[in-house]
């Protein structure tokens, strides 16, 4: 069944004031995602992959097109408050930078109050919400008493995006868009990360969407990838075909400019 | 063999604080031969940057040189670089000898001053004539395939890629035959990094430099252009052996551990899965008794968490400091 379907998405941003300019972030973008599958927008900066994470995050409005969730059209048919709160508990976001995501002032494991209280079914008293906590961190691989109560600058950022993905434990939600949730944290805790989200989809049937410029990390954990430049999708499909045999010129030079760990660049 | 161009020999370089000492670099022995790329490979914290440091002589407090040396052929003789005073290492090293293209180059540059002028400042700080100098600047600029008229533009008028090789272009006019490179490709996408490297590897065929340490956590983009590979972890060196025997078979289980968590478009990395370290780096002021690396490791051994394990020679071309590979394991 499907998840989220994305119809002939398009977004126009309009410049100035009194001369119009237009730039299309986002042109005729449709795909579609099924239930515990987990799909890769991989591009370049400015290929519009974040502005069509923040449309299906209900963040920005479409200039045209439909995003579809679960059936209903979430810019059409999600009117009262209560539906959007439904929705934000349903659809959840990690961001790229897990060291913008804290306020400094506060401990970290405030954002894992904020996921409880999103949660339908609240925990009956303090001590269950801290139990569901604790769950949550063990379950990412953190041992609760080395993060609960620090401040976000007293933990690393591996730590804080494992955090991140600890509140999707709390509220499981059916979707999780992230955008590019490994940037910022060094190369030997990528792998990490990638994992927790991977189980998170085997035991959850949790819907992924990635969004990343690393064609090796999209190839890696996708089911399926779609190659975006310009606003476009320029080439889709399973990894292998996308990343062994691409057709797309723009995908070509891209995968040909990968480094390889067995394979030596050719022209250096 | 080709000849040796430095030697470093056991360097301790600690960062001195008031009360505790960081030991970023901490008894590493190593040779550098004249024609060869040096990859330095590591996580974050693990002293890569200190070394490059180190070895290009920019020692400044809270750095300190605890102990060791480090020597270059300078003119066919072997000069002690550890020895001399910052006035000296001006004069004689930087530019001439070795050359550094430090991490984050291109936003290190001044926005407010053109790329000319930076070759005026290296005219006067080696007292050459500066009309010369921009001439073999523009034409520096044209190998690296720049346009030798931007060098009187403003850093901001050039791209991420273009900076950086307007960088290496400025920092190679007088020929040094070191070049050090640390991570100079991480802000640049995959794209400009190929360009990037293309620039790195010409400029040593051309004979503009001789050898060339590249400092990176990025073991698929040094693996393009390195002969032979440092893996640090925590200060010291875990093992050094050419890139071919590394790849095929790396033997320090830190280093197997890194590959293995390499994410390359490639069916091997598809069909090896992903295997992650566990727990994080170690605190350098405080680092762990024996084998600093014991407290991550599949395969510790109590003589692991006692002594520390020396750097030695396992097969010709592969040395490696574990006791895995020696008969002391009791």
């Amino acid at each position: 069944m499907s998840r989220l379907v994305v119809e002939n998405l398009t977004k126009i941003f309009t410049l100035g004031f009194f001369s119009r300019k237009r730039i299309e972030a986002v042109k005729n973008v449709s795909f579609e995602v099924k239930e515990g599958e987990i799909v890769s927008l991989v591009g370049e900066s400015g290929s519009g992959k974040t502005t069509t994470a923040k449309m299906i995050l209900r963040l920005i409005p479409p200039t045209s097109g439909r995003i579809i969730f679960e059936g209903k059209d979430i810019w059409k048919d999600l009117k009262d408050h209560e539906s959007i709160k439904d929705f934000r508990r349903k659809v959840h976001a990690v961001f790229q930078d897990p060291f913008a995501s804290y306020n400094p002032f506060y401990p970290v494991e405030r954002t894992l109050w904020q996921a409880i209280n999103l949660l339908e079914k609240k925990p009956s008293n303090k001590k269950e919400a801290l139990e569901l906590i604790k769950e949550s961190l063990v379950r990412v691989g953190i041992d609760p008493k080395d993060v609960l109560g620090k401040y976000p600058h007293q933990i690393s950022g591996g730590q804080k995006q494992r955090i991140m993905i600890a509140r999707c434990w709390i509220l499981r939600p059916l979707l999780i868009v992230a955008d590019e949730p490994t940037s910022m944290i060094d190369a030997s805790s990528r792998g990490g990360i990638i994992q927790l989200l991977e189980e998170l989809r085997k035991e959850q049937g949790t819907s992924i969407i990635f969004i990343t410029h690393d064609l090796g990390l999209a190839y890696y954990v996708s089911d399926n990838i779609f190659v975006m430049k310009d606003g476009e999708i320029v080439e889709r499909g399973h990894p292998d075909k996308v990343v062994l045999e691409p057709t797309h010129e723009y995908s070509k030079v891209l995968v040909e400019s990968i480094p390889k760990l067995y394979r030596k660049l050719e022209g250096l | 063999m080709n000849e040796v161009l430095m030697r470093i020999e056991n360097a301790k370089a600690y960062y001195k604080l008031e009360k505790v000492s960081v030991r970023a670099v901490d008894g590493v022995s190593f040779e550098i031969f004249e024609d060869e790329v040096i990859g330095v490979v590591g996580e974050s914290g693990c002293g890569k940057t200190t070394l490059s440091n180190l070895i290009s002589m920019n020692i400044l407090k809270p750095l300190t040189l605890v102990e060791g040396k480090v020597f270059m052929k300078i003119n066919g003789n072997f000069e002690e670089i550890s020895s001399m005073s910052r006035e000296e290492v001006k004069k004689k090293l930087w530019g001439k000898e070795i050359t550094i293209v430090p991490q984050s180059a291109m936003n290190a540059l001044m926005p407010t001053i053109r790329m000319a002028k930076y070759v005026e400042h290296l005219a006067q700080s080696h007292e050459l004539n500066g009309k010369e100098l921009l001439q073999k600047a523009e034409k520096r600029f044209e190998e690296v395939g720049l346009n030798p008229l931007w060098l009187k533009r403003y850093p901001f008028e050039l791209s991420g890629g273009m900076r950086q090789r307007a960088v290496i272009a400025i920092a190679t006019i007088l020929n040094p035959k070191l070049l050090i490179a640390d991570e100079p490709t991480s802000a640049l996408d995959v794209v400009n990094q190929k360009v990037f490297l293309k620039v790195l590897m010409q400029l040593k065929r051309m004979g503009v430099v001789r050898s060339i340490i590249f400092i990176t956590h990025d073991i698929a983009t040094v693996r393009q252009i390195a002969d032979r590979m440092i893996v640090m972890y925590a200060g010291k060196i875990v093992e050094i052996s050419t890139m071919e025997k590394i790849l095929q078979k790396p033997l320090h289980p830190y280093t197997k551990g890194l590959f293995n968590s390499v994410l390359t478009p490639e069916p091997e990395v598809r069909k090896r899965g992903i295997s992650v370290i566990p727990g994080a780096p170690p605190n350098l002021i405080n680092p762990p008794s024996g084998c600093r690396f014991h407290p991550r490791c599949p395969h510790v051994m109590e003589v692991c968490k006692e002594r520390e394990p020396e750097l030695r020679e396992v097969e010709e071309g592969s040395k490696v400091a574990c006791f895995l590979y020696s008969e002391e394991r009791t």
